[in-house]
Formats: C-alpha cells, sequence, structure tokens
C-alpha cells in the first residue's frame, strides 16, 4: 500500500529524517513510536509534501508520489490528521465535514459519508450544528478524524490522536481506530502513549534520530532494549 | 448649501463601503491582513484618470481600474503566499509604500506630486453624471451591485472554503484544495473592488495626487472593517456610513479645518483602540482579529 525507501528529509536544508523505511500493507495498522525529536511527525509531513524531501522514495500504489503537490494527495487515496486537532473551529460541525468533501461531486454520496462518520461518531451528530470551538478536546479529534474519512481514504495518516486527552477518551479513539481499521482502511499512526498504540498495532516502528532502529509486533514491548530507550523502564 | 454638503458625504460613504466590503473579503472571511489595499485604490484611480485623460469611455475606465487592480492582486499573492498574521501585514504595508513610490517618482506617467488635473465626469449612455445628486446615485450603484457581488461570494461553497482557510489553512490542504489559488482570488476580487472605487474616487474628485493614498487613508478603512466587525457585511456598511459621518460636526463647532483632519485620525484611532479592547468582535463580526 505504502512503501517508503530511504528517505531522507527535513526543513530548510537540515536533514531530519536520514534514511528512512517503512512499508504498509493493506488493512493493517503500524504505528510509529518514538522519543521526541526522532522525526516521527517529519515522516507524516513528508508523505504529504508538507516538509523538505532531499531523497528517497515514497510509493503509494506503485506510484511515486514524492512530486504530487499537498492538496493533490487525498485525491490518490491519502487522508492526513495533522497533530492537535486542526478543526475549522469557527465553522459548524457540519460545516467541517462538508469541507471534507471537496472530491466528491455527488451530493448523495457525500450525504451517506457524512452518515457514516456520525454513526462512528454518535456525539458528533448532536452537535452537528455547533461551532467546532465549543466541542472537548476528545470531540475535536473525533471531528478531524470524521472529516479525514469523508473522502473514502484508502489510508489514514494519524498524527498523535491522543495528545493531550483524558485517559479514558483516549481508549475511545483506540477503539475508534480500531474499527476504521476493520472497515478495510489501512493506518499510519504516530504516537506517545507507546503502549496502547502498539497493543493496537499489527506492526510498530520504532524511531530514532532520524531512523527507524526496531520494527516489530506486540512483542516488542517485552523487548529489554526498547524498555530501556524509549518506554524508561 | 446643506444638502449639497449631504451628498458629498454620501458619496463619500459609498465610496468607504465599497472599499471596506472589498477589503472585508480578503481580511474578515480570508484572514489576509492586507495592509496593501491604498495601494489597489491607488492603482484603480489612475488607472481610470489616465485611461479617461486620454479620451477612453468611462465604462472602459472604470473595468480597467478593476480588472488593473485585480492583476496587481494577484502579482501581489505571488510573493506573499506563504506569510500569515503579522508578517503578511508587514509585507502588503511593504508593497503599498511601493505603490505609493511609484505613482509620486514616475513623473512622465503620473506628474508625480503635481497630480492629474480636469479627470472628466462619467458618462454612460449619453448621460453625463456632472452633478453630485447624479454622482450619488451612481455612486450607490456600483455600492450596492460590489455588496451583493461579494455578498454571494461569501455565502457560497467557494465563501466556505475561504474561512476555513482563515481558520486552518493546512487543513484545507490537507483536505484537497490548493488554498494559494484560493487566496489569490480573494485578493484579486478584493483588489478588483477596491479599484473600481479608486475609479469612482478619482472621477468625482477630478484631481487625484499620490497623497490620496497613503497610510492614512487606509486607517478609516481598516477601523471600518474591525468596528463593524470581521466577516459582517452588514456590520461593515453601518460602520461605513457611522464612521464617515462622525467625525463631521467637528466642523460645525468651529474647529478650522487644519485641526479637522487630523482630529478625524484621532478619532478613529481611539474608536479602533476602545473597540480592540472593549468589543474585539467589532459591532457585529463572527470572529476576532488575531
Amino acid at each position: 500500500m505504502l512503501k517508503i525507501v530511504n528517505l531522507k528529509a527535513g526543513y530548510n536544508g537540515m536533514e531530519i529524517l536520514r534514511g528512512v523505511d517503512l512499508e504498509i500493507k493493506p488493512g493493517e495498522i503500524a504505528a510509529l513510536i518514538g522519543p521526541n525529536g526522532a522525526g516521527k511527525s517529519t515522516l507524516l509531513k513528508s508523505v504529504f509534501n508538507l516538509a523538505e524531501i532531499y531523497s528517497g522514495k515514497i510509493i503509494f500504489k506503485d506510484k511515486d508520489i514524492v512530486k504530487l503537490p499537498t492538496h493533490s494527495l487525498i485525491y490518490e487515496g491519502i487522508s492526513y490528521v495533522p497533530q492537535g486537532r486542526q478543526v475549522f473551529s469557527d465553522l459548524t460541525v457540519l460545516e467541517n465535514l462538508e469541507m471534507g468533501a471537496f472530491s466528491l461531486n455527488n451530493d448523495e454520496l457525500i450525504k451517506r459519508n457524512i452518515a457514516d462518520v456520525f454513526n462512528k461518531f454518535p456525539s458528533l451528530k448532536e452537535k452537528q450544528d455547533d461551532y467546532a470551538f465549543t466541542l472537548s478536546g476528545g470531540q475535536q479529534q473525533m471531528l478531524a478524524i470524521g472529516r479525514a474519512l469523508i473522502q473514502d481514504p484508502e489510508l489514514l495518516l494519524l498524527d498523535e490522536p491522543s495528545l493531550g486527552l483524558a485517559p479514558k477518551t483516549r481508549k475511545e479513539i483506540f477503539e475508534k481506530i480500531i474499527e476504521i481499521k476493520n472497515e478495510g482502511i489501512s493506518i499510519l499512526m504516530v504516537e506517545q502513549n507507546a503502549k496502547q498504540a502498539v497493543a493496537i498495532a499489527d506492526k510498530t516502528y520504532v524511531m530514532e534520530n532520524g531512523k527507524i532502529v526496531f520494527v516489530g509486533g506486540k512483542e516488542i514491548l517485552n523487548d529489554q532494549r526498547i524498555k530501556n530507550i524509549y518506554l524508561g523502564e | 448649501m446643506i444638502s449639497a454638503y449631504l451628498i458629498h458625504l454620501l458619496i463619500l460613504v459609498g465610496i468607504y463601503a465599497i472599499l471596506a466590503v472589498a477589503l472585508q473579503l480578503a481580511m474578515g472571511f480570508t484572514g489576509l491582513l492586507n495592509l496593501g489595499h491604498i495601494a489597489f485604490y491607488c492603482v484603480g484611480a489612475y488607472i481610470s484618470a489616465l485611461l479617461a485623460l486620454a479620451g477612453w469611455p468611462f465604462w472602459f475606465c472604470f473595468l480597467s481600474a478593476g480588472i488593473g487592480a485585480m492583476l496587481f492582486g494577484f502579482l501581489l499573492a505571488i510573493p506573499t503566499n506563504k506569510l500569515k498574521g503579522d508578517y503578511l501585514a508587514l509585507a502588503t504595508l511593504g508593497f503599498s509604500f511601493v505603490i505609493y513610490a511609484v505613482a509620486l517618482n514616475w513623473t512622465g506617467l503620473t506628474r508625480g506630486p503635481l497630480g492629474l488635473p480636469g479627470i472628466p465626469k462619467p458618462s454612460l449612455f449619453g448621460f453625463v453624471f456632472s452633478g453630485n445628486l447624479s454622482f450619488l446615485f451612481l455612486t450607490l450603484a456600483v455600492a450596492l451591485i460590489s455588496y451583493l457581488i461579494i455578498k454571494k461570494i461569501t455565502s457560497s461553497q467557494f465563501g466556505k472554503v475561504l474561512e476555513a482557510i482563515r481558520d486552518n489553512e493546512l487543513a484545507v490542504r490537507v483536505l484537497g484544495k490548493n488554498t494559494f489559488k484560493m487566496k489569490s482570488y480573494a485578493l484579486g476580487i478584493s483588489a478588483f473592488f477596491a479599484g473600481i472605487a479608486g475609479s469612482l474616487y478619482a472621477h468625482y474628485i477630478t484631481f487625484i495626487d499620490p497623497s490620496s493614498f497613503t497610510l492614512l487613508q487606509l486607517i478609516p478603512v481598516i477601523a471600518i472593517v474591525i468596528i463593524g466587525g470581521l466577516a459582517s457585511l452588514k456590520g461593515t456598511v453601518i460602520a461605513a456610513v457611522v464612521l464617515v459621518l462622525l467625525p463631521e460636526p467637528l466642523r460645525f463647532i468651529g474647529f478650522p479645518s487644519s485641526i479637522v483632519g487630523p482630529a478625524r485620525q484621532m478619532i478613529y484611532a481611539l474608536l479602533l483602540l476602545l473597540i480592540l479592547v472593549y468589543k474585539p468582535k467589532g459591532f457585529y463580526g463572527k470572529i476576532e482579529l488575531e
């Protein structure tokens, strides 16, 4: 589905990613964990052409997408939820979701997809005419994820979906992520809550200093090296 | 006498309303803090005046003013594409100084500080708007049409996208819209209406020089936009009426005109301060200035 080969990228000439390889198979959740500053968010930004790419390949469904502009990637089938609940705070919940439907010209389809999001996140339906800034943090995150699903993506990139959420809400978000995966959408997720992320992921990449230092399944939680360098145990 | 004075004021209200509603599209709806707005007004006024002096009919001068200003809007959009907030304000401010300097120094074209006198009164279909009353009707008609067009734009799907860009540009790009294109359109359309306001001004006063297009002239327009309320067209129009008329009583309490001018600026500045402190959304605004 998504294959990243020897990717070097950064900002203003400063290399943050120093040769990253990563692969996501269809219907899989991949978690990307690692200490602050490792380059996890930069990796997601690189896929969306929001960072400078120096060398390497990003292949999505057999097509090199490195040169594609940010606004065209959703049409390829990739949806991205940036860090920190990027909702349109002065628009209503419904208007926010409609903003997710740029590429769909079919009103019936838009309605159906918005209804699907409301089914998935019932609390959004109750608030559909409220301004997004009145929502709680968890609801805003659900709105951001819901909005990213409107255009029927095949791959969803999530940057710290549980950032700043209470444990109960966090659990709810992770449950929703599993639900989304079960609908056949592949997911690449950057997370700080490593244990929960690893628990729902099919595959976990551990990143340090701009490189992938470890790839594994759920068993990595027991790996002494991971415990030492990252989990701090 | 009083009625001629009132007609004059109402013409100014109309011109300021067009300018402010145009700025509202860029600043209130799209979130582009454009301090170069007055430059579009300047470009429009000079294009219209020069073409009219060269003998072109009014409708042609008027439309060229709008289109010429719009091209400058697109031009300004290119280098300021990635700028936001204060940085955008500074860059666009620089743009307004550039245009002012060109108007002042390209004497071969603009006659510099001597200005362009004898700009003909507009005529349409054989009717000459020579009297101020007929000019008032022309101004109000243009203002009304401008208002309706911008109203239509802001309530369209495109208008919603502009508001979304104001709230969160990154999210709009990620969701599949070329925000650079959208912002350029917003700036271009905004500049178009500023340009035709400039044309009306030039043909009304029949004389223009660079001093009519300095930053000082922008302050009332910004004050109207902020006091009326960002992203509110109704508020903009009401504020245009109130703010243009408000300093006028100063003339009747016997201040000399050398004091009335600066006092006007002070009133606007004071009002702007009070509004920002006590009513940051303005009177009808949806959002606060960031």
